[in-house]
């Protein structure tokens, strides 16, 4: 553990009753890092969130979150969080809910005012301050979560599910939060089962699945290469050996895949074809996302578990 | 704890808690009054003498107190009741736990945020109803800030009750055994008295453990003590040995106030209760 360190857990794990919902969750956030904590409904992402901010007790293992054990007061004022259930008090005004947050993480009542507009002004809420939440849409009221997660300049910033309840411009909108947030420095801990949302944002990804890590690493370590993929008709074979030099080419029906390949040779590659009398319909750049990652991933876990019954 | 507390009054205010509760108190007065001023017109036009009037005005309001202490011990309960499960099924609490507060102040904040809604009303509504009463009956209890203050600490018991029942029930499962509890709770008070009146020990004796651990009824007698005219209480002495237990079973009449250690008893029940209601919570998981 050292200062550079935002997280680090060793064997974190949570049982209820019958149900693991984390098995042993061993990793490290480094500060000022977007880690993105994906995987699909049920793996355990919220549960890991709720013990590293001390909502519930782990059944085993340890963590750290900025250098104090988990669920430790001091540290609380420099945490941030929007939960997965995002309710704020629907009798109170946006503000007042902003500014009973300011005061219950110890923020100098001087500072209020301006934390308050700032936030507000981020999540794109300043219009409606003085409204009741009550008659707020989900949508704001993630917003106003995402605000009051925000209040208090906290270190960390924990995300659960952030984009649940919003539309796609609101997507857009979080991830230019969380772009800016990495700007200053905060470390993010974003938990979601959009695995395409999330890949646009986040620097490490650890992916889980039943309560276990099936991998962990940086994005584009885990995302691989680059890939291109054509339609072409009136083309002959003589001419596909031509763009072998391009990269390994595979042909289905109309459409040829060049992968790997280098993103500046595609307009070579269509200069290529026509020279040699093909008609282009389509040009796709392509990688290999997060999806296909998570899905062949899964694929080799029911693999080995079948090998092992 | 502050930021809880006033969170609580707030709701309170902004959710119009307080003015219903504001706005029955004002009917029950002025039917009261209404009420009043009838009988003694009639009282006096048949010739009853004053005594008999101011006993029977007595009597008459102790019967109001008693509905009153039924509806404050409900309130009470049903403010209690989901002021913590409430906000842990509806995510409210999530986001307010991972701040730098404690389940202890939580607890404390809503507790004292909700006890002072309930005497600020008892209070309130007390001060009407004895006032409406003089004026028409021109009949002022002797001891009139006592009978508030006891009907305010039934309130505070049933709320606490609640409060602990909260931290790990949902708000009707939690507020239905809040008033099974306090059915059972007056009860047996009543059972206690005849028991004792009959010289039956071991029913006596069960009657009064159930008396202890949800100290209620103690705090009923004192309401009635404080609202009777001296004449009643005096009678009770008069009358003496068995009869004044005979007199002490009847759960609208009462020989004397609670002792102060029975009071001090109260007290100390209230903080074991919160004590175990944070104990309680600090287990949940949310
Ligand atoms: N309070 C709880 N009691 C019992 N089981 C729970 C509780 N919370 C979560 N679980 C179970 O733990 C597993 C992981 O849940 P969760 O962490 O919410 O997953 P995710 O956030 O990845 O969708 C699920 O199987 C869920 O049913
Ligand atoms: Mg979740």
């Amino acid at each position: 553990m050292t200062d550079a360190t935002a997280i680090e857990t060793r064997e974190l794990a949570k049982r209820y009753k019958e149900t693991i919902a984390l098995a042993g969750l061993t990793m490290t956030v480094p500060r000022g890092e977007v880690f993105g904590f994906l995987g699909p409904n049920g793996a355990g992402k919220t549960t890991a969130v709720k013990l590293l901010l001390g909502l519930a007790r782990p059944t085993g293992g340890q963590g750290v979150v900025l250098g104090a054990p988990l669920g430790d007061l001091a540290a609380r004022r420099r945490i941030g969080y929007l939960p997965e259930l995002f309710r704020y008090q629907s009798w109170l005004r946006a503000r007042e809910v902003l500014a009973a947050h300011c005061e219950l993480a110890g923020v100098p009542s001087d500072r209020w005012a301006g934390q308050i507009s700032s936030v507000l002004e981020l999540v794109g809420l300043t219009d409606r301050a003085g409204d009741r939440v009550g008659s707020f849409s989900k949508g704001m009221q993630q917003r106003l979560g995402i605000a009051v997660a925000l209040l208090g300049d906290p270190e960390v910033v924990f995300l659960d599910e952030p984009t649940s309840a919003l539309d796609p411009v609101g997507r857009a909108d979080v991830r230019a939060l969380i772009h800016h947030l990495r700007e200053h420095g905060v470390t993010v801990f974003l938990n979601s089962h959009l695995l395409g949302e999330v890949e646009r944002v986040c620097d490490r990804v650890a992916i889980v699945d039943r309560g276990r890590v099936i991998v962990e690493g940086r994005i584009d370590e885990l995302l691989g290469s680059r890939s291109v993929r054509i339609r072409v008709t009136e083309f002959d074979g003589k001419a596909e050996a031509s763009l072998g030099r391009f990269g390994p080419l595979t042909i289905e029906g109309d459409w040829l895949t060049i992968r790997p390949v280098e993103a500046e040779s595609v307009p070579d590659i269509v200069a290529t074809i026509v020279a040699g009398g093909g008609r282009v319909h389509a040009v796709e750049p392509g990688r290999a996302t997060l999806e296909d990652r998570f899905l062949a991933l899964l694929q080799i876990e029911e693999a080995l578990e079948a090998a092992k019954s | 704890m502050k930021t809880i507390v006033r969170l609580t009054l707030v709701e309170a205010v902004r959710r119009r808690i307080l003015w219903a509760f504001l706005g029955l108190t004002v009917v029950i007065a002025l039917l009261t009054a209404w009420g009043f001023s009838v009988l003694i017109d009639s009282a006096q036009r048949h010739g009853v003498n004053d005594v008999q009037i101011e006993v029977g005005v007595s009597q008459i309001l102790i019967l109001l107190a008693f509905m009153f202490s039924f509806v404050l011990a409900m309130s009470a309960a049903f403010l209690g009741a989901p002021s913590i499960s409430s906000e842990v099924e509806s995510g409210v609490l999530l986001a307010v736990l991972a701040r730098p507060l404690r389940r202890s102040e939580l607890i404390l904040g809503r507790w004292l945020g909700l006890a002072i809604i309930v005497v600020a009303y008892t209070a309130v509504a007390g001060v009407f109803e004895l006032g409406v009463t003089k004026l028409v009956t021109d009949y002022l209890p002797p001891q009139p800030v006592p009978a508030v203050a006891y009907l305010a600490g039934q309130a505070i018991v049933l709320l606490t009750i609640s409060v602990l029942l909260s931290t790990r029930l949902p708000g009707i499962a939690a507020g239905a055994i809040c008033v099974v509890l306090f059915g059972l709770s007056w009860m047996a008070g009543v059972i206690g008295g005849i028991a004792a009146a009959l010289n039956l020990p071991e029913v006596a004796s069960l009657a009064n453990g159930a008396r202890y651990l949800l100290p209620l009824d103690g705090l009923w007698k004192g309401t009635v003590f404080s609202l009777e005219p001296p004449s009643i209480a005096l009678l009770g002495q008069l009358v003496g040995g068995r009869g004044g237990q005979a007199v002490s079973a009847n759960p609208f009449f009462a020989t004397s106030g609670p002792a102060p250690a029975y009071l001090l008893y109260v007290a100390l029940w209230v903080a074991a209760v919160l004590g175990l209601a944070i104990f309680s919570f600090r287990r949940r998981e949310i």
